[in-house]
């Protein structure tokens, strides 16, 4: 569905983008993973024909985003950032006059208007001018005017930002439910939110691609298997002994006593190659421990994301 | 072609859906207003070759206004998009770039059009108080209004340029009425008979809208100054797709 290779774009001397590739199946759910600067918004922008890109070839279902523009734009829908709308504009004819525009017959544009409206969520503001929402509804909007002719392809640059938990929530349902019916680009700082929503990630970062799998695949490529942290909470009889026991135990390479709450320690161990779990399990049957929690916390895609991008980082172009 | 009359419809409505037309509208109502009242009451004081139309046209009312108007109409075309963002989902909808200058183009000039339409009906006040023609012939009218619409063809053309090359409404506003100015003040040459050679201001008098108002106002129509107002809003028009087009490599 989106095909891009040997990218690049720079604006004077920075380099926004450099020699990008990648590719997105119809159906998938793609995340674009980065710190702010690191080109996503850039990339998204030449992807839907706003930019034009230095070198490098985009094509959309089939059609080259610079030569064949007008067919490739016809078959996305694009959230910009920040969410850019007339505000003298009611939320209803907004989307109509943009049904209209990407082409849909003036006998569906009701149609798919009342549909959109539905699917976002906009049944009770759908009369109300734009420029009186709040973020949330204005976002919906937005969400809106990109699904409303249902193109193939779907780009949302920072679907969530500025939103307040809830309103992330539904947007991130929203999104999901899309996710049977049409092609999904998003890119987002959030990790936790591409991790919920995306099939696939694409870790970007000055303009390059670093890192690209599915979340399962990143954690597993980024050598942090058991993120380094077994806990385990017992009632042991004396905690220094036990600890003592436990760094005696195979596949420990160390352990530290976390907490004590009344009867109960807590102890985080990290591992040298393997699960030490089984081993410490039966290490607790064999003392007589009793144990109530035994568990190993799996890296986070945060975790793997810091292992691959470095912490020093541009500043955010918009 | 429907794309186009989406765009045109929006420009339009958006004009009239915000104050700004008809804030506008009201002002240039009363100056206008204004000025033909005191035309009427110039006449009434003897008898004069002029007619209430060429009293109405040739006056520095008229002028001001409609000199005014070319910053206001065009400043917030393209820069308020700019500004706000919202050249982004304009632009990545399937239009094409011509069709978005066409459209604000001929939505603002509709809007122009609006404007003096009102003013007609002074001459028809003047008729059913006075029974009398404001104009020595029809042609006097279509001369004066068909002036003020290729006139203003150009001068919006012009607006929508500066417009389309900044972000910023005011800076687009100074610029419209700088050129619009230059160009108006270039006719102003021809006053200045005695310092400038007889071509140059020959040229000057053709080229100039007070001289060319003085004829048309009277019906008599000069072909140079309507091709003259056609060729340069088409090559103005040229100019700002132009600009348009190169805010893609505009930071």
């Amino acid at each position: 569905m989106i095909f891009v290779e040997g990218l690049t774009k720079s604006y004077g001397s920075t380099h926004a983008v450099r020699d990008l590739s990648f590719s997105v199946e119809g159906g998938e759910v793609v995340g674009f993973l980065g710190p702010n600067g690191a080109g996503k918004s850039t990339t998204m922008r030449i992807l839907c024909g706003y930019l034009p890109a230095d070198s490098g070839t985009v094509r959309i279902a089939g059609f080259d985003i610079f030569s064949q523009s007008l067919k490739a734009r016809s078959r996305i829908g694009y959230l910009p950032e920040n969410v850019p709308l007339y505000p003298d504009m009611r939320v209803c004819e907004y989307l109509g006059y943009r049904a209209a525009l990407k082409g849909v017959s003036a006998r569906q544009v009701p149609e798919k208007v009342t549909d959109a409206v539905e699917l976002c969520g906009l049944k009770e503001v759908k009369r109300q001018l734009i420029g009186t929402l709040s973020k949330g509804y204005r976002q919906r909007v937005g969400l809106a005017d990109a699904l409303v002719n249902e193109p193939d392809i779907i780009i949302l640059d920072e679907p969530t930002i500025g939103l307040d938990p809830n309103q992330i929530r539904e947007v991130r349902s929203l999104i999901k439910g899309l996710s049977s019916r049409h092609t999904i680009l998003l890119s987002s700082h959030i990790l936790s939110e591409i991790e919920m929503t995306c099939s696939r990630v694409l870790i970007l970062n000055r303009g390059r691609i670093v890192a690209t799998g599915t979340p399962a695949e990143l954690r597993e490529r980024s050598g942090i298997p058991l993120a380094g942290s077994v806990r385990l909470e017992a009632r042991v009889g004396n905690p220094e002994e036990a600890l003592a026991d436990i760094r005696k135990l195979p596949s420990v390479a160390s352990a530290t006593l976390a907490g004590r709450s009344g009867e109960w320690s807590c102890f985080e161990i990290l591992p040298s190659g393997g699960d030490p779990r089984p081993r410490l399990f039966e290490e607790a049957v064999k003392r007589g421990w009793g144990v109530r929690e035994l568990s190993a916390r799996e890296a986070s895609l945060e975790e793997v994301f810091t292992s691959l991008v470095p912490a020093a980082t541009g500043e955010e172009r918009s | 072609m429907r794309v186009f009359w989406t765009l045109w419809r929006r420009e339009v409505a958006s004009a009239f859906q915000t104050p700004m037309a008809w804030v506008i509208l009201f002002f240039l109502l009363i100056l206008t207003g204004f000025n033909f009242y005191a035309g009427v009451t110039v006449l009434n004081h003897g008898p004069t070759e002029v007619t209430v139309v060429e009293s109405f046209f040739n006056t520095i009312f008229f002028w001001f206004p409609f000199l005014l108007l070319f910053p206001l109409l065009t400043m917030r075309l393209f820069s308020e998009e700019y500004r706000s963002g919202t050249i982004e989902p304009l632009m990545t909808a399937p239009v094409r770039d011509v069709q978005v200058v066409l459209a604000k183009f001929f939505g603002v000039l509709f809007l122009y059009c609006v404007l003096w339409l009102p003013t007609g009906i002074y001459f028809q006040i003047f008729w059913w108080q006075t029974h009398l023609q404001a104009a020595g012939a029809v042609g006097a009218y279509l001369g004066a209004y068909s002036l003020v619409l290729l006139m203003g063809m150009f001068y919006l053309a012009l607006g929508c340029l500066c417009s389309s090359m900044t972000r910023h409404q005011v800076t687009a506003a100074v610029m419209t009425f700088c050129m619009v100015c230059l160009f108006f003040i270039t006719g102003l040459l021809s006053f200045l008979s005695g310092s400038i050679g007889t071509v140059s201001r020959g040229l000057t008098v053709t080229f100039s809208p007070i001289e060319q108002m003085a004829q048309f106002s009277r019906g008599l129509y000069d072909s140079r100054a309507v091709v003259w107002y056609l060729v340069m809003t088409a090559l103005f028009l040229f100019l700002t797709l132009q600009s348009f087009q190169a805010r893609r490599w505009r930071r």
